[in-house]
């Protein structure tokens, strides 16, 4: 007891805050994995998952048991460090954005007034990992899987920001907190739904999903960048993509869908997060249907549809949005 | 820029059709069933492995062990042995062994068979991890039957 | 982009295959590349050879019979026809009127379940994975009627010398019909979730132009070969069974592109679905086999039969010699000819638009192999 109390209370708050995102993240991942199969299977008029637990519920679980229990696998002639390094890389930036954002009024780790930037820099050190695993591996489709992520990511963080922008010219922060506290009468989507459009598509482009899963399109690159990737290592690789997901999602939520606001729950100022969840998902089960329905980009399309598209139109967005609001 | 627009709303729309159709088919009953939980019903034409017909009057085989299907098989994988019997001129059947692994499913014995002796099998849930497993012994198979 | 202003380095190797998620089959394509721009890429075949052809000339000719399944399994039964067609011919056996039909609806049939199962793995190449899903489940309807008489689901061997072995019944009509009507109210749901959605027209769109001239070339035939705009189908150009009494239109497109091969074979599934219907209506009835001797004598001199299967022209070559057995058996396959354009065709394109290409054309690998 004598330790804890000399210890700064920030300091307890941000351990505990990281202990619960962490296991969050996990059973993140497997609700999702979960989700994205069961929907697949109903899409595709057939059941998925329905052997472990009722309807399937554990099949997540099994499988990350014997993702960690197979042995990891190292391919002579790789890159010995960089193999090793790039999923904790992949895994590691993906718990900070969390950190900062509010899933309810009083439920924040911590709140950053440069929240919107740290979210930002964050995520966007995921592509390092798909470039640190792709090189590493070497192997000829792994690496045009990293090539192409870098390149996919950095047409799309331009659009991304912009898109960004327009919000944060109407609220002047970049504080998450105080946009979503901005979206008490009105949420953001009805007054900018053309950047929430561009947000939506260049989210789904940044988090490698289908159809823009070119770092990894199996079709093509057999698995991309995860090619010589096993059990455990898999795996993070695996965390990290629906951890980003996720993350994205609830950038958007707070952005643009109200974050916690929604009719009024008793502690509300708790209970903001269920709200906050409803949104999250909803647009993360958008994001599934989207993967299981439309057929794969060439990669010069999506740079072409993010140069001649939504960085256009998010300029547009943001000249309307400086103009409407200095009037 | 007219086509600019034109193909934003075009290609727009056809992405908002595929999505409706998945959505649709999200709430559509299923078509698959769960397959070692279930069974469908097999046609019963149905053409597996071939199977020796019990004759319902004699309660046995009409093999009459002439060997046309053996002769006839074009992946020579039936082989049969006649066997002298005590008090009788004919021979019967003695051995009907069939080397499934190599029987193309042709149908050729059950059409050539003088007597019509042969059916095909309705099984379909055949795997096992040896070759000999699908060295079937017909004649066996049949006699398991008459009891 | 020239040849010859890439620097030596930048040159590399890349193996597609032989295990590859979209070479559909133990295909190796050797690609030599620039970056992600293919320079050269080359087809490397034989990796399920199983010499059929030898086969053929090693036994009587009804010991054949079941392999001609083997080749395509896709679309097995036009590989039966064109095979029992040349015996028939080659022997002088006639065929009753009823079998033909019967044969032809079979065949159209199954042409169709190939089409389908073609488009989902098509898309699949292109990245969609519902499609082949819907596909297989149209397909599969298709398959339980076919193995309500032919006993099998894939590997038919189910015409017989001078007729079919199993005469259809009652339940086979209603269940066609059936599926017909309900084929058509699926064709809906295609053009929505595929034909006209805009991420699919531009992977197939201009893609992969063979030019009128190159597909001559190169032998092309079937859908490939219609695609690029020449009306070129057996069943209409050198009709054989009872083709010459139905009504069909022969599709075909403009440019010769990925989206023209896919247009042509979305249209045929229609034209065959009208000839089944047109046989459905006008079955004559009588016997489904022929009388046919015990052993078929196969006269010397050589005698050729060419059918269109699913993937194009192919025909069979055989030379007899006076015994049962064949002397010479060629087999000529529509695949193998409409792959080798593939390096023509590969010159210089994205990785992405070759996946695309070879989508397009509808390989069977083990019908190249044979
Ligand atoms: S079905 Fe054909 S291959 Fe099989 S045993 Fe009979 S004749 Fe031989
Ligand atoms: S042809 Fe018929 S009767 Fe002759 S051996 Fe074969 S099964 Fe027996």
């Amino acid at each position: 007891m004598e330790t804890i109390s000399t210890l700064p209370p920030e300091l307890i708050r941000m351990v505990i805050a990281v202990i619960i995102i962490i296991s969050f993240i996990f059973l993140n991942a497997i609700m999702m994995g979960y989700l994205e199969r069961k929907i697949a299977g109903h899409v595709q008029r057939r059941l998925g998952p329905m052997e472990v637990g009722f309807h399937g519920i554990l099949q997540l679980v099994v499988d990350g048991v014997k993702l960690v229990a197979k042995e990891l696998l190292i391919p002579i002639n790789v890159d010995r460090t960089f193999f090793r390094l790039a999923p904790i890389l992949s895994f590691t930036p993906v718990i900070l954005p969390l950190l900062v954002i509010p899933f309810s009024e009083k439920l924040q780790a911590r709140d950053l007034n440069l929240g919107l930037l740290f979210i930002v820099s964050m995520t966007s050190v995921n592509v390092m990992a798909i470039l640190v695993g792709g090189w590493g591996s070497n192997n000829k489709y792994s690496m045009f899987g990293a090539m192409r992520a870098v390149a996919q990511s950095i047409a799309y963080e331009i659009p991304i920001l912009l898109s960004m922008l327009a919000i944060i010219l109407m609220t002047n922060t970049l504080s998450l907190k105080e946009i979503v506290g901005a979206q008490q009468k009105i949420w953001f989507v009805l007054l900018q739904p053309l950047a929430f459009i561009i947000y939506v598509i260049s989210g789904i482009a940044e988090t490698n999903r289908a159809p823009f899963d070119l770092p990894e399109a199996e079709s093509e690159l057999t698995a991309g960048f995860h090619t010589e990737y096993s059990g455990i290592g898999f795996s993070l690789f695996f965390l990290g993509e629906y951890t980003n997901m996720f993350t994205v999602a609830s950038v958007a939520t707070v952005l643009f869908l109200g974050g916690w606001h929604g009719p009024s729950l008793p502690y509300g100022e708790y209970l903001g997060i269920v709200w906050f969840f409803l949104k999250v998902y909803f647009l993360l089960f958008f994001m599934i249907m989207i993967r299981w329905t439309y057929p794969r980009v060439r990669f010069d399309q999506l740079l072409n549809f993010a140069w001649k598209y939504l960085v256009p139109f998010s300029l547009v967005n943001i000249l309307i949005t400086a103009v409407v609001v200095k009037l | 820029m007219k086509r600019y627009f034109l193909d934003l709303f075009i290609g727009g729309k056809s992405l908002v059709d595929g999505l409706v159709v998945t959505t649709k088919a999200l709430f559509q009953p299923i078509v698959t069933v769960q397959y070692p939980r279930e069974e469908i019903d097999i046609t019963p034409n149905f053409r597996g492995h071939i199977d020796l017909v019990l004759d319902p009057e004699k309660n046995t085989f009409r093999c009459i062990a002439c060997g046309m299907c053996q002769r006839s098989c074009p992946s020579e994988c039936i082989q049969i042995e006649g066997k002298k019997v005590e008090g009788k001129k004919k021979k019967t059947l003695g051995l009907f062994a069939l080397d499934f692994t190599k029987c193309s499913l042709c149908g050729t014995c059950v059409e050539v068979c003088p007597t019509q002796a042969l059916e095909f099998s309705k099984e379909y849930n055949l795997a096992d991890f040896s070759k000999e497993a699908f060295h079937y012994d017909i004649l066996k198979r049949l006699e398991e039957r008459i009891i | 982009m020239r040849e010859s202003t890439i620097k030596e380095h930048n040159r590399f190797f890349l193996n597609m295959g032989p295990q590859h998620p979209s070479t559909h089959g133990v295909l190796l394509v050797v690609l030599e590349m620039n970056g992600e721009y293919v320079l050269d890429p080359q087809p490397v075949l034989g990796f399920v050879h199983r010499m059929h052809e030898k086969i053929g000339e090693s036994r009587p000719c009804q010991g054949f019979m079941p392999n001609t399944a083997r080749m395509d399994y896709v679309c097995a039964l036009p590989y039966n026809h064109g095979y029992v067609s040349l015996i028939e011919k080659k022997a002088g056996i006639e065929v009753p009127k009823r079998a033909e039909y019967i044969r032809v609806i079979t065949s159209e049939l199954n042409r169709v379940a190939s089409h389908l199962l073609w488009l989902g793995a098509y898309l699949l190449d292109l990245g969609a994975f519902t499609p082949i899903l819907y596909g297989f489940d149209d397909r599969e309807h298709i398959l339980d009627i076919l193995e309500d008489i032919t006993g099998s689901r894939l590997t038919y061997c189910y015409y017989r010398f001078g007729g079919v072995c199993r005469d259809i019944d009652d339940k086979f009509v209603e269940a066609t019909r059936a599926f017909i009507k309900r084929l058509r109210k699926r064709y809906v749901i295609y053009e929505k979730l595929v034909t006209k959605n805009i991420i699919f027209i531009k992977r197939a769109e201009n893609i992969g132009i063979i030019s009128p001239d190159m597909a001559i070339r190169y032998g092309i035939t079937g859908p490939n070969l219609r695609g690029s705009g020449i009306a070129y189908d057996i069943r209409k150009n050198e009709p054989y069974s009872v083709y010459p009494e139905f009504d069909f239109e022969v599709p075909v497109g403009e440019r010769g592109d990925c989206l023209d091969r896919y247009m042509v074979r979305v249209r045929e599934m229609e034209q065959s679905l009208r000839i089944i219907e047109q046989a459905l209506d006008n079955l004559p009835d009588g016997p489904v086999r022929s009388k046919v001797p015990k052993k078929i004598k196969l006269t010397p001199g050589d005698c050729n039969f060419a059918v269109e299967a699913a993937r194009g022209e192919l025909s069979y070559y055989l030379i007899g010699d006076g015994t049962g057995v064949p002397y010479r058996l060629k087999i000529r396959v529509p695949s193998y000819s409409n792959l080798s354009c593939l390096q023509e065709l590969g010159r210089g394109i994205l990785l992405p638009d070759l996946v695309s290409i070879m989508g397009s054309f509808d390989l069977v690998i083990p019908e190249i192999d044979r």
